[in-house]
């Protein structure tokens, strides 16, 4: 039975927008649970009650954001179920177990020391209360660096195989998948993402503070947190990156091809295209400006490996579909006769292949007979959108270099003591608030729309994947989603940019920051 | 290494271990958002409840999400054909009881407009109220099986459905979850707070305790006279590949009830819920909170215990293909994944219940106006 391509559609548009919408939660989280965690060390070491009201009113901030992470998160859990039901059978045996191990590991670090984390300050002696934080903190890294592992096999899938008794992938090594270099180098790229994101916030709204004239201790101090962990963060991220981007190259070739805009294979090493406008349907990228030997350098780090352009990556997809095919054959017939040792080994022989077998499957039913044209359009299939690939990518880099900057002279203001004096920079770095997110968003969009047509690379097409569930029950669904979410985004900003407003001198007023900073406070906003 | 028989059964057992987990913690945070209403009537006294499962309910949740990634790791087949199938109720269970209630307990007195209070109000009932029902309609479809078929390649196919989700069965069920909860979150109140929330929390729970017993008894009386139960009558292989196309099952009125003539020991599953939900009454009566909120944490485990053994070995039947039913022998994941899966539950369970143990602890004591008003670090919810 064929699949009914809107189904496919509405269920990647679904994934794909509540994925993007999670994540504008998820960066600030990881990288704020850790500046907290750093400005109660600061606290706890001083013993100075300005930075306990750093840290409660950071605080309150990152649990308006958490909230919402915490509401979206699940959704996403959720779906693999009810709308990606065929990929949670095929590989629910290798990737159920990384999401099984954040929960226990993580989530209920995360969900219990949250509560004692704001219920917690006046039971708790100091040191107890620090220890909650940075438990608090580990548990969101935690979190992400089991999503990382189970993200990381969908773009390089290691240690399983695919069992016809089954009919599904299955582990038989979990070490490899831990240790899946790929998931090590996302798990460092994107948690030092999220320090960057929870810098900015601080030096953003710390900025606005100081343009306005007020809580100016409270935004200084602030800001020397913030601009010497987001430098180190930031120039973490584009290191680490880097790394990311070399590991592609080794595994995932055509995500490499297409983020460059490469069609031909070059003679090494291959030269970088800075900027160009890729044209998916005449195969070339046009308008460029190359900078020679860099890509070569970059993503092989040798001088005499090629990166392969699309065009012969097609080609290398054209014989694996082949070989995909006599695998899908051995498989029918194992699935009416399983001892037949010779389908058996057959299929061994081109399992890895199977999944390009199956990418026939949204043309015809009947696999094993596919004609040459057919196996053409396939391996098309396998070229993601390159337009797309090329300029989120570098609206993701260049974002990366510019916080590289903005975190230097942050720094260096700071240490200089010059914050106040330089009104240019503290609206440049207000203004600069939103890119963080940007820039996480672009990177998810290389890393997940750039491994189309797979969900697990070269395993299982996406569109495989799915439910069969009606397609109106997906309408249904994703008008729910897009519904609920614009009313909360909404929500969620009111009470931000309120928050905010009313910084920490009208919260916590009048700003006692004497011996005992709680006592003598007067009640002024939160009346019942 | 343990054998897959023997890890197939412990991971049907820590399947219940976590429906119960889940239960009885986010139990009360579910019935006491769902008494908000009934136990509150001014602001603060809406606060007071907040606030009792404000600082805990993040970490109860927790458990339903363990839940579904452990179903997924080491049920797939479970996962994938109870999320699909069920694809709506889980939707309106995502967006009331994830999304929306997380939300709604820290948003709310964010803001001292009492419009913006009212609305969150109702969206902390609604997201109490309905996943405590939905929760219920879902045991009672599985139940009576799911209408799904597997083809050759192991897709799951839906069956048009007879009869509907929300029949009188699984609405049944549903108020059933919904009492027990009520119950549940009603003893948690009790604890947590003084008159006169407590005093109406009390009367709430004894009303809900009554309530579950007749409902439970009823369900059990519904199962044992007329509700199509399935049996399997052979080709099982307890070692063999978690394929779930080789063995023939046969349905029947009363095969529910199986288990409890053939091992009349697991009688005293159903008789633990009686009994808890008999001993929360007479103890709340007797103005005993905790020991009535043991007892009604027992008489959960022992009302959830029951769909289990009387299940047991089916986790999923399908109603309109037999042989497409899930069993514990043959729906699981592989011998290693189950393994290393057990090993991360005996590592990490123990801790997660220290510490969860320690931060109750830490918030011990009652919640009164006093905590609320003098909440001076505007983190009260």
């Amino acid at each position: 039975m064929l699949l009914t391509s809107d189904v496919v559609l509405l269920s990647r548009v679904q994934f794909g927008m509540t994925a993007l919408y999670h994540f504008l939660f998820v960066p600030l989280t990881l990288g704020l649970s850790t500046l907290l965690g750093i400005m109660e060390t600061v606290y706890f070491i001083t013993n100075r009650p300005i930075w306990r009201t750093m840290t409660q009113y950071w605080g309150i901030l990152f649990g308006i954001n958490v909230a919402m992470g915490v509401a979206t998160g699940i959704t996403m859990e959720f779906q693999f179920g009810t709308n990606w039901a065929y990929y949670s059978h095929y590989v629910g045996d290798v990737f159920g177990a990384p999401l099984a191990i954040e929960g226990l590991m993580a989530f209920f670090l995360e969900g219990t020391f949250i509560g004692i984390f704001f219920f917690g300050w006046d039971r708790l002696s100091r040191g107890v209360h620090l220890v909650v934080t940075w438990m608090l903190a580990l548990g969101s890294s935690f979190s992400a660096l089991w999503i990382l592992i189970a993200n990381g096999w969908m773009q390089h899938p290691v240690g399983a195989h695919f069992n016809f008794h089954t009919m599904r992938m299955e582990l038989y090594d979990f070490y490899s998948v831990i240790f899946n270099e790929v998931a090590q180098a996302k798990f460092v790229h994107t948690i030092s993402a999220g320090y960057v994101c929870g810098s900015m916030f601080v030096l953003s709204l710390s900025a606005y503070f100081l343009l306005k004239g007020r809580n100016i201790e409270f935004a200084k101090r602030s800001m020397t947190v913030a601009s010497a962990f987001g430098l180190a963060s930031a120039l973490c991220v584009v290191v680490l990156g880097d790394e990311s981007g070399y590991l592609t190259g080794l595994n995932q070739k055509m995500k490499v091809a297409a983020i460059e805009g490469m069609w031909k294979t070059e003679v090494p090493p291959a030269s970088l295209t800075v900027i160009g406008f890729p044209d998916q349907k005449a195969h070339v990228t046009k308008y460029t400006i190359k900078i020679p030997y860099l890509l070569g350098l970059i993503a092989t780090r040798s001088l005499h490996e090629p990166v392969y352009g699309i065009l012969d990556l097609v080609d290398e997809a054209r014989t694996r579909i082949r070989s995909g095919m006599l695998a899908y054959d051995a498989l029918t017939t194992l699935q009416i006769n399983s001892l037949d040792k010779h389908a058996e080994d057959t299929l061994n022989a081109n399992q890895e292949n199977i999944g390009y077998g199956l990418l026939l499957k949204q043309y015809t039913d009947d696999v094993i007979h596919a004609n040459v044209e057919l196996i053409d359009k396939a391996a098309w299939d396998t070229v993601p959108n390159v337009f797309v690939l090329f300029w989120t990518f570098r609206a993701m880099v260049g974002c990366g270099f510019f916080f590289i900057a903005l975190f230097t002279i942050a720094f260096y203001l700071a240490q200089r003591r010059h914050l106040l004096h330089n009104r240019w920079f503290l609206w440049i770095a207000l203004f600069s608030l939103p890119l963080p997110w940007l820039a996480a968003e672009m990177g998810w969009v290389v890393a997940e729309y750039g491994r189309q047509p797979w969900v697990v690379d070269g395993l299982m097409p996406t569109f495989m994947g799915v439910s069969s569930v009606p397609v109106s029950d997906v309408w249904i669904s994703l008008c729910g989603f897009v519904f609920f979410y614009t009313v909360l985004a909404i929500v969620e900003m009111v009470l931000m940019i309120k928050y905010i407003r009313l910084g920490p001198d009208t919260l916590f007023n009048p700003p006692n920051f004497s011996v005992h900073p709680h006592k003598d406070e007067v009640k002024c906003f939160n009346t019942p | 290494m343990l054998d897959m028989e023997v890890l197939r059964v412990i991971w049907w057992v820590l399947l219940g271990v976590l429906f119960m987990g889940f239960a009885v913690t986010d139990g009360f945070d579910l019935g006491a958002a769902v008494l908000l209403p009934l136990v509150a009537s001014d602001d603060t006294e809406k606060r007071i409840v907040l606030n009792t499962i404000g600082p805990v309910w993040e970490g109860n949740q927790v458990w339903i999400i363990l839940g579904a990634g452990a179903i997924f790791a080491a049920w797939p087949y479970v996962y994938a054909v109870a999320f699909s199938r069920a694809y709506l109720p889980i939707l309106l269970l995502l967006l009331t009881m994830g999304i929306s209630r997380p939300v709604s307990f820290k948003y709310r007195s964010k803001l001292p407009n009492l419009f913006w209070r009212r609305c969150w109000d109702w969206v902390v009932f609604v997201g109490g109220f309905l996943p405590a029902i939905l929760l219920g309609v879902l045991v009672g479809n599985i139940l009576q099986g799911l209408p799904y078929y597997f083809d050759e390649t192991l897709r799951i196919f839906y069956s048009e459905s007879v009869i509907s989700l929300f029949n009188p069965f699984a609405i049944w069920c549903g108020i059933t979850s919904l009492v027990m909860l009520v119950m549940h979150g009603g003893m948690y109140l009790a604890i947590k707070t003084e008159s006169p929330i407590r005093d109406r929390a009390l009367i709430w729970s004894q009303i809900s305790a009554f309530m579950l017993i007749l409902f439970f008894a009823g369900g059990g009386v519904w199962v044992a006279t007329t509700l199509v139960g399935y049996q399997v009558v052979g080709g099982i292989d307890p070692y063999g590949y978690s394929n779930p196309l080789h063995k023939q099952v046969v349905s029947m009125v009363g095969a529910w009830m199986r288990n409890y003539s053939l091992y009349p020991i697991t009688v005293s599953v159903p008789i633990l819920g009686f009994i808890g939900a008999f001993g929360a009454l007479l103890s709340a009566r007797f103005g005993s909170g905790r020991f009535a909120f043991i007892c009604s944490s027992m008489s959960i485990m022992g009302v959830i215990g029951t769909v289990g053994v009387s299940m047991f070995p089916f986790i999923l039947p399908s109603s309109t293909n037999l042989t497409s039913s899930l069993l514990v022998w043959d729906a699981s994941s592989s011998q290693l994944t189950l393994l290393l899966m057990l090993v991360a539950v005996i590592i990490f369970l123990p801790i997660v219940i220290l510490y969860t143990a320690w931060v109750y602890r830490v918030l011990r004591g009652k919640v009164n106006r006093e905590t609320i008003e003098k909440d001076m670090q505007h983190t009260a919810y």
